[in-house]
């Protein structure tokens, strides 16, 4: 299974449009969603046949029991993340609890113990011969490393006698950045053209070279600031990095997203440049990784 | 000695993990025995803190020496002060690897990388 | 304005104008405070270009061990439910990017051997431009949680008028900023992304009970699917922002626009006194205050 992996650093550069329509144009059979924060691939991609879901538990979280709870005060003194509400009986506040187990070892009466909370939920979803691995968080719940490589074994486990596998990435450049580049076959940078899209770009592909990951980087909207663009075209030239295309801002990109269809369903500038994209991506792909 | 390696499976065909922390296995390569044993690795589920949990582990079981990608600062920290020594590893398959070891092809991991250890 | 008020700027994720609204309605506020509290990619300083007057370290109590004491029963290594510990033989390492500073190993160490030390975490800076307040937080490197540094950035808050731009996601940083806030404005596009984006920043402001309204940024013609989450939802719209290339363009090159642009300063002026009112009508009706 040969995966593209789609990424940009900074959030909201149109990856999840790029990502969805490369799943169309690759009519690829498996692909996953690693933007558990605030996961969207699935609002476009039309409705599944078969549904499975289990249960994601993060860091376990206290729990008190209110029948042996004495209401001594002796959690509520120690605990430093604020996470005890006083009362009758006492209370664990789970959003606020990270899961030290201070408290269950000053408890006097061993009224609280430690259970791995429910924290989102696993989604592997299926029609004809395509499976989609999806996640949601619960409210207040942060995205860790593990729930990528989660959603991304899910994928493997099911979907690795396909060929291409299409990953939508998460923003920034923390853990789960790190996790959804692990064993990628090509990590594509949908870079955004401003200041502060060029500097996010920059950190991002500094953690896929750490992890030797081929980057290959686009640029959408580009006509938004043509400067900015061609600026990251050559910081692309410059560092030997693949540069494959530059979208349009299309306006009919919004209402084709808004309709629920990718953007390579419809007859527009941005689905012209996009297949030029990926026609140039395929091309690197067999160049340099020899697929 | 002993090696490890942190491989994708239970398989000597096995890739290399490109994740030390998370890796899924490892595979423990006894040089005098010349036999390979596979072990889970617990640290791979943990929330935070993967990295330093599975060179304690490792360095709990002895090993020598660490063929892998990439580590992060606090595993290399666990691993020096267990004084295992770490190696950089080669594209290749667990097998060719520990090949690659045993005819000393293998350069020392001289780059470590700051974590990335966000969020819990 | 005269009117004390905190608001949260926030959008369930990154990309929506978040900081560009922030930055604006700091600018065209007469003294007003901007805190930037995205530590992973603060971008607010590209706007503001303040000139920075004074900064302090945050610190938080790490363990720290006596050896002589320490005997390697490794009570504290099990017991850490952060990893943040090993112990090598007798040589206990301990990793204070990782520890939480929860305090249990300190307490639990059957032989008296951690005591806890305050360390450096991250730094606070305060700027000044043009009557705007600008304070941000800088996590040192590798440090796990960014916790501490909001909560130190939320102490600061020295004008009347404070504007949040809050970090991206809904995870814990997002309910540091959203618990000291008076009011929240979320930033929506125009596309099912935003709508749904925009589901769960409203979700997460009415679990932790605060008023709030939506701009719908980028808007254009045709359906626009925030706009019809917010009034299914009965989330009041404060305002709209109309997709434009010149701002888009001033932003990219990191200007402000209430400063190149007379129709955003107007826009952006009124924008704060509707949220202003929005912001104290709140507090008047809740009785708690």
């Amino acid at each position: 299974m040969h995966q593209i992996l789609i990424l940009s650093g900074k959030g909201g550069t149109g990856k999840t449009t790029v990502a969805s329509a490369f799943i169309k144009l690759s009519e690829a059979k498996a692909y996953a969603d690693c933007d558990t924060d605030a996961p969207n691939l699935h609002l476009v991609m039309g409705s599944y046949e078969q549904e499975q879901k289990r249960d994601y538990r993060g860091l376990p979280k206290a729990v008190i029991d209110p029948d042996l709870c004495i209401n001594c005060n002796k959690c509520y003194e120690v605990c430093r993340f604020d996470a005890i509400k006083p009362g009758n009986p006492y209370r664990i506040i789970p959003i606020a609890c990270e899961g030290c187990n201070y408290c269950t070892h000053v408890c006097p009466v061993e009224a609280i113990h430690s259970e791995e909370a429910k924290v989102g939920d696993l989604k592997l979803l299926k029609r004809n011969n395509e499976v989609f691995s999806t996640a949601t968080l619960l409210m207040g719940s942060g995205n860790t490393g593990k729930l990528v490589s989660e959603v991304k074994n899910q994928l493997k486990e099911v979907g690795s006698e396909h060929e291409v596998a299409i990953l939508d990435g998460s923003p920034g450049i923390g853990c789960p950045v790190i996790a959804s580049l692990s064993g990628v076959d090509l990590a594509l940078m949908v870079a955004e053209p401003s200041l502060s899209g060029l500097s996010d770009l920059k950190r991002v592909i500094a953690s896929a070279r750490q992890l030797q990951v081929p980057v290959a980087v686009i640029v959408n909207k580009y006509d938004t600031n043509e400067r900015k663009s061609a600026e990251i075209e050559v910081y692309c030239y410059k560092e030997g990095i693949p540069f494959l295309g530059k979208i349009p801002y299309d306006k009919m990109a919004t209402a084709a997203i808004n309709r629920g269809k990718t953007l390579v369903e419809i007859e527009s500038l941005g689905a012209g440049a996009i297949r030029t994209i990926y026609e140039n991506t395929l091309q690197l792909m067999k160049e340099r990784i020899h697929i | 000695m002993i090696i490890a390696v942190p491989a994708e499976e239970k398989s000597l065909d096995s890739a290399i993990c490109v994740s030390f922390g998370r890796a899924p296995v490892y595979c423990l390569y006894d040089t005098e025995k010349e036999t390979s044993t596979f072990l889970d690795n617990k640290a791979a589920e943990a929330p935070g803190g993967a990295g330093i949990q599975a060179a304690q582990f490792l360095a709990d079981q002895k090993i020598d020496s660490l063929i892998t990608f990439r580590l992060g600062e606090n595993a290399s920290n666990v691993l020096s002060a267990a004084n295992i020594s770490m190696l950089k590893a080669p594209n290749l398959s667990i097998a060719d690897t520990i090949a690659n070891f045993l005819e000393g092809k293998l350069s020392s991991l001289n780059e470590v990388h700051p974590g990335f250890h966000h969020g819990h | 304005m005269g009117t004390k008020a905190t608001i949260a700027v926030l959008s369930g994720k990154g990309g929506t104008g978040k900081t560009l609204v922030s930055v604006n309605l700091a600018a065209v506020a007469a003294n007003a405070t901007y805190i930037d509290c995205d530590t992973e990619e603060p971008n607010g300083h590209i706007f503001i270009k303040p000139t920075i007057v004074g900064e302090y370290v945050v610190t938080e109590p790490k363990p720290v061990v006596n050896q002589d004491l320490c005997d390697g029963c490794r009570t504290c290594v099990d017991a850490c439910a952060f990893n943040a510990l090993a112990l090598i033989g007798k040589n206990l390492l301990i990793f204070d990017e990782i520890c939480h500073s929860c305090g249990l190993c300190t307490y639990i160490c059957p032989k008296g051997a951690l005591r806890e030390e305050q360390r450096p975490l991250g730094i606070v800076k305060r700027g000044r431009k043009n009557g705007i307040t600008f304070l941000s937080g800088e996590m040192k490197i590798g440090e796990s949680s960014a916790v501490p540094i909001i909560k130190a950035l939320m102490r600061e808050q020295s004008t009347d008028l404070v504007i949040i731009d809050s970090p991206p996601g809904s995870g814990c940083l997002v309910t540091e900023t959203v618990g000291n806030a008076d009011f929240c404005l979320l930033v929506a596009e125009p596309t099912i992304f935003g709508a749904h984006n925009l589901a769960m920043a409203h979700e997460l402001v009415t679990l932790m009970g605060k008023p709030s309204a939506v701009l719908l940024n980028k808007t254009q013609e045709g359906e626009n699917p925030s706009e019809i989450y917010a009034k299914e939802h009965g989330l009041k719209i404060i305002g709209s922002l109309p997709y434009d290339e010149h701002l888009a363009l001033l932003s990219s090159d990191g200007h402000l626009a209430v400063e190149e642009d007379e129709h955003y300063h107007t826009y952006f002026k009124e924008l704060l006194e509707a949220i202003t009112k929005e912001a104290r009508h709140a507090s008047d009706s809740d009785p708690q205050r």
